[in-house]
């Protein structure tokens, strides 16, 4: 069993190790950074962190003054309410704009489980993908949040990184190099591709591993970007696999699968299976088990791998 | 505070009465744009532009101008209009506005208009951006201007002007963003509002009530002025008032007048974003040319 480490923890830990490197990284929170454990950095750099109270609109917008006189913003809250409440900011100056702003969506997907549905975060992927000029970023792993961080500093526009509020297996080493925007294949197959990002990441892999004693080797991609989406490496996978299955905690419309999906139908048309929560709103629970009930098992992955390999052959 | 000469206000009221006359063409010219709210902050731009504020035609992006961060971005002719004579780009383009391939979009882009610092239209966004702004300018250190730049007596460091529409301060973001410049004691912070008294529908007093306007900008802290908007000499005392204000944000209430200057635009609310006829258009550049009378003596 893989060790599993705080994302929250991880994330304050890069925060600061960040706020060393840069002495032009400001972070702004809306009097969440306990949660969110942004006040790490409050500790390490009082005189570069700004709580403005509970107003995410006011977030983003005072983000926005920071990054346009030449500061680089990390703006915090949870992630439903930047892809909900703050959205026309979002949109207007961050993207509209160009303002270079640092959007730091916490407890996303079903992560804050038991807060319920009202915090449950299943449609910012697809909300923040229509959006012009945004970069959308999902790490998957706590040790991967140290090499995303300095890369989303030095991104060349607004970006969108999507965290985790619990405590995740590591799934990489040291030797983990990941590049926005280039999507990582942690398994090898040629029976079917799993796209997935995030949390289910690791439970593709352990679909992977039960389909490979079953004798179908799935191939894994790590899609941490899904903005801009590494489309060379879904092509391909669709060519050489001939089937796709995509994986994420969030809704099946619009998202990993509906990029993927938008991919496929032109360049490449193979069967393909969306594996994420239905149309439909949520309710409260233990975190595994909502993933579970809501369509998002390892079972379910292996299913709609067998799926779309099924209909290879017609 | 600085003495301003009679010639200064002089001068700057008669631009202000120019830029009405620019503004009317423009809007008249593509049967689009909002005439009532760019006529009630013509003096207010025009102080701004052509005394108040240190920034650097030649150099919009110079890291120590001042930023004005027009949020009421439906009145934007009358702020292409003071950039342009300002000297950010050539008057002559001012006939491209609103067209397919302008620099000078339907609302502000600070992306394709030199001196624009925000994108502005969807309303509230400018005292929120301005606290950010603010924040960012305090530390830093200061900056030459190029010898081409104009800067006022002042010495100090960059300043944030916010120029609000009173119909936009219905937004809660609005309020949002005064909380914040109030809890960072934001000094290098000056909103000013045009308080003309009229939004799309009909007079804020019926929309959206406001008042009373000065109390609850004291009350969430700011250091409150009001002023006869259309009245230059008041305009420009109260921003140098306002520069000394240290420790807190500053808001000048401007009273003004929506339509000023064009008798049946005065007070109308159907004239917050309807162009004029040819017929309207004559009897408006008459009423403009006649008011321009009396600062070119």
């Amino acid at each position: 069993m893989a060790e599993v480490v705080s994302m929250r923890k991880a994330y304050g830990e890069a925060l600061v190790a960040l706020g060393g490197e840069r002495a032009d990284v400001v972070v702004l929170s809306a009097d969440v950074s306990n949660s969110d454990h942004s006040y790490m950095f409050a500790e390490a750099y009082p005189e570069r962190f700004f709580n403005v109270g509970i107003a995410e609109q006011s977030l983003v917008d005072v983000s926005v003054g920071f990054a346009i006189t030449g500061k680089v913003p990390f703006a915090n809250t949870f992630a439903a309410f930047f892809a909900t409440r703050a959205v026309e900011m979002i949109r207007t100056h961050a993207c509209y704009g160009a303002a270079k702003v640092k959007l730091m969506g916490a407890y996303a997907g079903l992560s804050d489980s038991f807060d319920g549905p009202t915090h449950h975060c299943i449609t910012d992927l697809a909300i923040m993908r229509s959006l012009p000029n945004m970069t959308i970023v999902v790490p998957s792993d706590p040790n991967s949040l140290s090499r995303f961080l300095p890369q989303i500093a030095a991104w060349d526009g607004p970006v969108y990184c999507r965290l985790n509020r619990n405590a995740l297996p590591v799934l990489f080493d040291d030797s983990y190099r990941p590049e926005i925007g280039r999507a990582v294949t942690v398994r090898e197959g040629a029976d079917v591709g799993v796209i997935a990002c995030g949390v289910m990441v690791e439970r593709a892999l352990q679909a992977a591993q039960q389909l490979s004693g079953e004798g179908v080797e799935a191939r894994v991609i790590e899609m941490h970007t899904l903005k801009p989406l590494d489309v060379e490496t879904v092509v391909s996978a669709a060519r050489e696999t001939g089937a796709i299955v995509t994986a994420e905690e969030h809704t099946v419309l619009g998202g990993l699968g509906g990029a993927v999906a938008e991919v496929l139908v032109e360049h490449t048309p193979v069967p393909m299976r969306r594996v994420g929560v239905a149309d439909r709103f949520t309710e409260t629970g233990p975190y595994e088990m909502l993933l579970d009930n809501y369509g998002m098992s390892v079972a379910d992955i292996k299913n709609a791998a067998y799926a779309a390999i099924e209909n290879k052959s017609r | 505070m600085h003495y301003h000469s009679e010639q200064l206000v002089k001068d700057i009221s008669r631009r202000a009465q120019e830029f009405r006359i620019q503004v009317l063409k423009m809007v008249h010219a593509e049967q689009t744009g909002h005439l009532g709210g760019a006529y009630s902050a013509a003096e207010i731009l025009a102080s701004l532009y052509f005394h108040h504020l240190r920034v650097d035609p030649k150099n919009p992006q110079w890291a120590g101008r001042d930023r004005l961060l027009f949020s009421k971005g439906h009145a934007c002719a009358m702020l292409y209009t003071a950039l342009a004579h300002r000297g950010f780009f050539p008057p002559d383009e001012l006939a491209s506005f609103r067209q397919f391939g302008s620099r000078l979009q339907g609302h502000p882009d600070p992306l394709k208009t030199p001196g624009v610092e925000i994108a502005a239209g969807p309303l509230g966004h400018g005292v929120a951006i301005g606290v950010g702004v603010a924040l960012a300018l305090r530390d830093a250190p200061g900056s030459k201007p190029s010898a081409e730049s104009a800067p006022s007596a002042r010495a100090s460091a960059a300043k944030v002007y916010v120029v609000l529409g009173d119909g936009e301060i219905n937004a809660g973001v609005i309020w949002e963003g005064v909380m914040a410049a109030a809890k960072f004691k934001l000094g290098n912070l000056t909103a000013i509002l045009d308080y003309n008294g009229i939004q799309q529908t009909g007079a804020t007093a019926e929309s959206m009530p406001s008042e009373p306007i000065g109390e609850k900008w004291q009350a969430f802290g700011w250091h409150v002025q009001e002023v006869h908007g259309h009245n230059v000499q008041q305009v420009l005392d109260a921003l140098d008032r306002a520069d000394e204000v240290h420790a807190r944000p500053s808001v000048i209430i401007a009273r003004t007048t929506k339509g000023k200057g064009v008798s049946f635009m005065e007070y109308d609310h159907r004239w917050h974003g309807q162009p004029p006829s040819d017929e309207q258009y004559e009897r408006a550049l008459g009423e403009l040319e006649e008011g321009l009378e009396q600062w070119q003596k």
